[in-house]
């Protein structure tokens, strides 16, 4: 009996946390089938009609689906860059250390310690002259290169579980790093790959810094639409609260449908 | 035809002299095995030959040819790992296809070398499994599989059996000197296990922290260790050692004092140790004769009855084991006192650096 309490008693308390952190958002979810008037009703109204005016109107007035469209291409255009880049880079870094491979890890690891507003201006300078302010091919790099070190530190991690041995066999079967890369890395490592590029596109879709500073109704993402959704109009709360639902509904969906995989990648190799 | 040499070879890693000035030549279709402790650079020199390791100084050569900066695919030689390294995602057919494959061959050669190899190993009706679905000696035949449709010149081996039960190492010890014998090819076998390495080899190269303490045939270094390390490395159980000084030289017949106190004489060949010189005095277990009287005394500590032969541990007075090994000793009894005669015409003699003294052993 001892033994069952102290169980239960973590799990009433793990529901707890999870309760209070997950509540910003089913109280977001429950505003967005509010009328505005029962939106900003003080006490908060529990028990309501749900309407989808909020989402009628969040879509037809603001181009919802181009933003959506927005999000979708860059994030899974800009998670197939990332992933090309970093396969060969952590493969050298994984079975062709250097002396200077770990520091190089960490280097890059640390880049990710900037804060992105320190880049802000060279960056947006950069991309007026390039011509890629408010592009989708703008918004791609960047995801891209904020993505890089996150997705190349996964990849390096889930080739060192692959026996060395293995590639060394290839290596004597006269298999070059290119057949090694694409006929045994690619299999081996398919769920680790998967994990690290669902990673990418989430953080990605969420990444909002660069998608409100450098573009604008052209090639904005979800993230940019709630923004500049909410500043003309002053504050909607059912509509706003709608906007939200739509932006994060998608990219809540595909991770809880890949959860599995994601959590299956994560933990590979923590135990032999 | 594949004879290899090394010489000079050695490897550094960074700071720490792996391999020292390595010497060696082997012939073509010769079974050379490499023993020798854990850590002593086995592996190391295996990699090596194979190509997957630089060669920091010194030459390597097949067949005449100097080698050092041929790449692994090109040397003619396929390797066996001790983690049989195959390609868990591919069946046995595609694994053992897999170098035919790459190096583009047509499908139906690749089918018909992998089918010959298949049955040569017994593997006919695995072919279609993964490695996951295979036993520890299947995936073992795979991994040799592997090599052979390769057809190389030579087979290297990195403990192979090491992860197999004892009697299928035992089984297998025995098929991989069949196919040695079937496929006319050099190999390479590298054991820590002294018992693979007599049963195995035509030649046996002892290492020893890098460096080759001796090469030879198994019987050449069972009975002609070239130094302290062999002796003790080969044959088991070990051979008996007793700390001694030369007590006098006179006509032909060396005197030995052993720190216990008794005195051994022999025949005294070559150059003879001067008087006062430290030695040690080496005894295969199977080389004691038990009496009634002898310079060795002792009580007997254990008696192991193996059947055909029966090992006794004798405690001396000052507390060292000696091991005896004997025919038929059913009535020796724990706590027995015994003595001993080392067969003076079979032992070895040692110097002060541990080098075995010239024809001091038996021939
Ligand atoms: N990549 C490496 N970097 C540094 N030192 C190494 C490396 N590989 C091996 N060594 C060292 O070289 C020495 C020889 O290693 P090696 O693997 O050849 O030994 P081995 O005889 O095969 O031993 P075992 O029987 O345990 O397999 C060891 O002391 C080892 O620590
Ligand atoms: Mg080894």
């Amino acid at each position: 009996m001892q033994h069952d309490k102290a169980p239960l008693s973590g799990a009433i308390a793990a529901w707890i946390v999870a309760c209070l952190m997950f509540f910003p958002i089913l109280w977001m979810t429950v505003t967005a089938f509010k009328t505005e008037g029962e939106a900003v009703a003080i006490p908060p109204i529990i028990l309501f009609r749900p309407v989808l005016q909020s989402f009628a109107a969040a879509t037809a007035q603001s181009g919802y689906l181009l933003f959506a469209a927005n999000s979708v291409i860059v994030s899974f255009a800009s998670t197939a860059l990332a992933i090309l880049i970093a396969f060969p880079a952590a493969y050298a870094m994984a079975f062709q250390p250097g002396k200077r491979t770990k520091d190089l890890l960490v280097w890059m690891l640390s880049t990710k310690m900037l804060p992105p507003v320190g880049v802000l201006v060279p960056v947006y300078l950069i991309f007026r002259d390039a011509g890629l302010l408010d592009t989708r091919a703008g918004l791609v790099i960047v995801d891209t290169l904020m993505n890089l070190p996150i997705v190349v530190w996964m990849l390096f991690s889930f080739f060192r579980d692959i026996p060395r041995d293995i590639l060394e066999a290839a290596r004597m079967d006269g298999v070059g790093p290119r057949g090694q890369m694409t006929h045994l890395l690619l299999p081996l490592a398919s769920p680790g790959i998967a994990s690290a590029a669902l990673l990418a596109i989430i953080l990605s879709w969420n990444e909002s810094f660069w998608s409100i500073n450098l573009t604008a109704a052209h090639a904005g993402t979800l993230a940019a639409y709630i923004a500049r959704y909410s500043a003309p109009e002053g504050l909607f709360w059912a509509k706003l609260s709608a906007a939200s639902v739509l932006a994060v509904a998608p990219i809540l969906l595909f991770g809880s449908l890949a959860q599995r995989r994601l959590v299956r990648g994560l933990t590979v190799g923590a135990v032999k | 035809m594949a004879a290899l040499e090394l010489r000079q070879v050695g490897k550094w890693y960074g700071g720490f002299e792996a391999v020292k000035s390595v010497d060696l030549a082997i012939a073509d279709r010769e079974f050379m095995v490499f023993v020798g402790p854990s850590g002593c650079g086995k592996t190391t020199l295996l990699r090596m030959i194979a190509g997957l390791e630089d060669i920091t100084s010194g030459d390597f050569l097949i067949d005449g040819a100097r080698a050092n900066a041929v790449p692994p695919d090109k040397r003619g030689l396929a390797m066996v790992f001790q983690s049989y390294a195959l390609y868990p995602h591919m069946t046995v057919a595609q694994n053992m296809g897999f170098a035919l494959k790459m190096a583009g061959r047509p499908r139906a050669e690749i089918e018909a070398k992998v089918r010959e190899a298949a049955r040569i190993l017994r593997l006919e009706a695995e072919l279609g499994r993964k490695p996951r679905m295979l036993s520890g000696g299947q995936r073992q035949r795979v991994a040799i599989g592997r090599a052979i449709v390769r057809n190389p010149k030579g087979f290297l081996f990195d403990e192979p059996l090491s992860n197999l039960d004892a009697a299928l190492r035992v089984q297998m010890r025995t098929e991989l000197v069949k196919l040695h014998r079937s496929l006319d090819a050099t190999m390479i076998y590298v054991t820590h296990d002294q018992i693979e390495a007599m049963t195995m080899a035509d030649r046996i190269v002892v290492l020893n922290q890098g460096e080759v303490a001796q090469v030879g045939t198994p019987l050449d270094l069972y009975h002609r260790p070239a130094n302290l390390f062999v002796a003790g490395f080969i044959g088991s159980p070990k051979m008996n050692f007793f700390p001694a000084r030369v007590a006098g030289v006179a006509n032909g017949s060396l005197s030995l004092a052993l720190d216990g106190g008794a005195t051994v004489a022999l025949a005294a060949q070559g150059a003879p140790p001067a008087a006062g010189a430290a030695l040690t005095l080496g005894v295969r277990p199977e080389h004691f004769v038990l009496a009634a009287e002898g310079p060795l005394a002792g009580s007997v500590d254990v008696v192991e009855h193996l059947g055909a032969e029966t090992i006794l541990y004798v405690k001396e007075s000052r507390g060292a084991i000696i091991v005896v090994r004997t025919d038929d000793l059913a009535h020796v009894r724990p706590g027995e006192a015994v003595h001993l005669v080392p067969r003076l015409d079979r032992v070895s003699l040692f110097d002060a650096e541990g080098r075995a003294i010239a024809d001091s052993s038996a021939t």
